[in-house]
């Protein structure tokens, strides 16, 4: 039952961003989206990443797009065609890109209900225990850990000097 | 409905009632104190000792017209109160209040202290820390005036800023405490060593202690980093253009953030509810006592520091907090494996 | 009963909504919103896998999905500043130096 809440809340909310004119709007309404993403993971008893996907996602990586989004004053996006006009019969890539989503989705619709009635049920528990997870990660996966803490550095270095405004000759 | 569940129901709404109370009685009590460091008399007027002031507010901010600019986002403008207040007391809903109670053999079984018993707890508290930016960042935005916008931003940037060093303060008590669920952690610190000092993380910890008070103050927004709420540089910072109940909301998730820090202190290096003289179900009585140590400590840091600048306040919290929260997790977790606790 | 197939089928259809997005949106901050759900989407069926298979190991790919998805998340956004500089707009439509 909670299941549907928050996939119903996660579906509505995705395609109200990609609908959205306005993007501090559709920024919020990912967040909203994340919750509800986050909800789910708990019902798949895994808190950790529930927890994780608020701080890191939710909390983190939108404040930058808001920060983004606020700092350029992102305008409304210009529309070029007319609006009325169904996305399927608008030319190029908007219906390039309805068709090619509407074919993915019945593509795996279809690979995914070939098990034939048999939903998979879980059986079991999780991996709840932070503990074990930790342990998993600094011993099977410590070479990754240790690549994305690399990966991280360089980010960090690449989005400051990208986004540094160009001077001619002033120092700071 | 069992009596376990009625009590749950009726706990959630105690410390709902609990911690609006206990904004109001701030409110109180740094006028009365900020009166005291200054020498002067402070509130009076108003019921015996100034001790109704509280109530008079409430009422004045009731009756103020709700103002809202035209330009404004009519939508983010209301919203963004309410997500602030929402998370301020969200976050209390972790944090244990007391040892296990059976209400005088009233319960069939022991009913924690706590609105939630989650065993990631710590993790919740840092995930709603970083929610609350939401709050200000919007309220700035919406509000369509410079003061607001450069206060929001500023003060959101200060707030993701210091939460680095929040975490990796809490993660320095996560290694010595070896659990995530603050009920765990308080069991921890019961007992004596050598009969008489109490097993506080403070004294395992004192840096991170400090560095948790600091990035707690830095979080809050409260003096010495209140820049961006300054009335002297940016009239009133994000909240400026709000008035009336919109503006009693900011007011008071900023008290209740104050005492969810405090609290979340008392819990991770102070000893929670344990003290000595008083029996285990009565633990919340030491709970409170050191909670209004911390805030009274709060209100007096505000009255006495002078307040940074914004480009201090950040270098302060990147080059010195970080690193020296950094160097504090290091060494915690060199001394666990050396010492084996 | 809610079952594996359940989730699969979400991520499926938060995959094609991010699809989507991608390619009908004219703004490049909301096409890297889109990007963003494609990745949650993802996110979601490792972690329902772990959870079938009962092992760890799918919560942790998604803390290292989670990671990347922040480190492009900051670099994109850098770009797209830089781009924005230069010409003022952030419609995709209007960087078209590149096209042959």
């Amino acid at each position: 039952m909670l299941f549907y809440l928050f996939a119903a809340v996660a579906v509505i909310a995705s395609l109200l961003v990609i609908a959205q004119r306005n993007p501090v709007y559709s920024v919020l309404l990912l967040i909203a989206s994340f919750g509800a993403l986050s909800g789910l993971y708990v019902l798949l008893q895994a808190p950790f990443v529930a927890v994780i996907q608020i701080i890191v996602y939710a909390g983190a990586i939108m404040v930058l797009f808001l920060f983004v989004v606020m700092l350029l004053n992102a305008p409304h996006e210009e529309t070029q065609h007319d609006e009325r006009v169904h996305p399927l019969r608008r030319a190029g890539p908007m219906r390039f890109g309805a068709i090619l989503a509407g074919a993915l989705l019945v593509e795996l619709i279809w690979a995914l209900s070939r098990s034939g009635g048999d939903t998979g049920a879980f059986d079991g528990g999780g991996v709840t225990s932070v503990r074990a997870l930790g342990q998993s990660l600094f011993t099977d996966y410590a070479f990754a850990f240790e690549a994305t803490s690399i990966l991280i550095l360089v980010a960090m270095v690449g989005a400051v000097v990208l986004a540094r405004a160009e001077r001619r000759g002033a120092d700071d | 409905m069992t009596p376990l569940l009625l009590a749950q129901i009726v706990l959630t709404l105690f410390v709902f009632v609990m911690l609006l109370n206990s904004a109001a009685i701030m409110v109180y009590v740094e006028r009365k104190v900020a009166a005291m460091l200054q020498q002067r008399l402070g509130p009076y007027l108003v019921g015996p000792r100034g001790l109704l002031q509280p109530l008079a507010d409430v009422v004045k901010l009731m009756f103020k017209e709700e103002l809202r600019p035209r330009a404004a986002d009519a939508i983010l403008f209301a919203l963004a109160p309410i997500i602030s207040a929402t998370c301020a007391f969200a976050a209390f809903a972790v944090v244990p209040f007391g040892a296990q109670t059976t209400l005088f053999g009233l319960l069939g079984e022991p009913l924690r202290l706590q609105v939630a018993d989650v065993n990631v707890a710590i993790l919740v508290i840092f995930a709603i820390a970083s929610m609350s930016v939401y709050g200000i960042v919007l309220a700035g935005w919406s509000s369509n005036s410079k003061y607001s916008l450069l206060g929001g931003l500023r003060s959101s940037a200060q707030m993701i800023s210091y939460e680095l060093s929040y975490g990796l303060a809490l993660a320095s008590v996560l290694v010595v405490g070896n659990s995530l669920s603050l009920t765990d952690i308080v069991n921890h610190q019961s007992g004596y060593w050598l009969g008489f000092i109490p097993r506080w993380f403070v004294f395992l910890q004192p840096l991170g202690f400090l560095i948790y008070l600091t990035a707690g103050t830095a979080e809050t927004n409260r003096a010495p980093f209140d820049f961006p709420e300054a009335e002297q540089e940016l009239v009133a910072g994000y909240h400026t253009e709000y008035s009336s109940m919109s503006f009693a909301m900011f007011f008071l998730a900023e008290y209740i953030n104050m005492v969810t820090v405090s609290a979340v202190a008392t819990d991770l290096f102070l000893g929670g509810w344990h003290g000595p003289f008083l029996p285990e179900s009565l633990g919340w009585i030491w709970f409170l006592l050191k909670v209004a140590a911390l805030l009274f400590f709060y209100v007096w840091m505000r009255w006495t520091l002078p307040r940074y600048r914004y480009d201090q306040l950040m270098k302060f919290g990147w080059k010195v907090l970080l690193p020296v929260a950094v160097l504090n997790l290091i060494a915690t977790a060199a001394g666990v494996l050396y010492f084996g606790a | 009963m809610v079952g594996l197939t359940h989730y699969l089928v979400l991520s499926a259809i938060l995959f094609a909504i991010g699809t989507a997005g991608v390619f009908v949106r004219k703004n490049l901050i909301t096409i890297l919103l889109s990007i963003e759900i494609m990745l949650n989407a993802v996110n979601l069926s490792f972690v329902a896998f772990g959870r079938a298979l009962g092992t760890a190991d799918g919560q942790i790919i998604v803390f290292f999905v989670m990671t990347v998805a922040a480190a492009e998340a900051a670099v994109g956004l850098a770009i797209v500043i830089g781009l924005f500089r230069h010409r003022e707009s952030l419609n995709p439509d209007t960087f078209t130096a590149l096209k042959w």
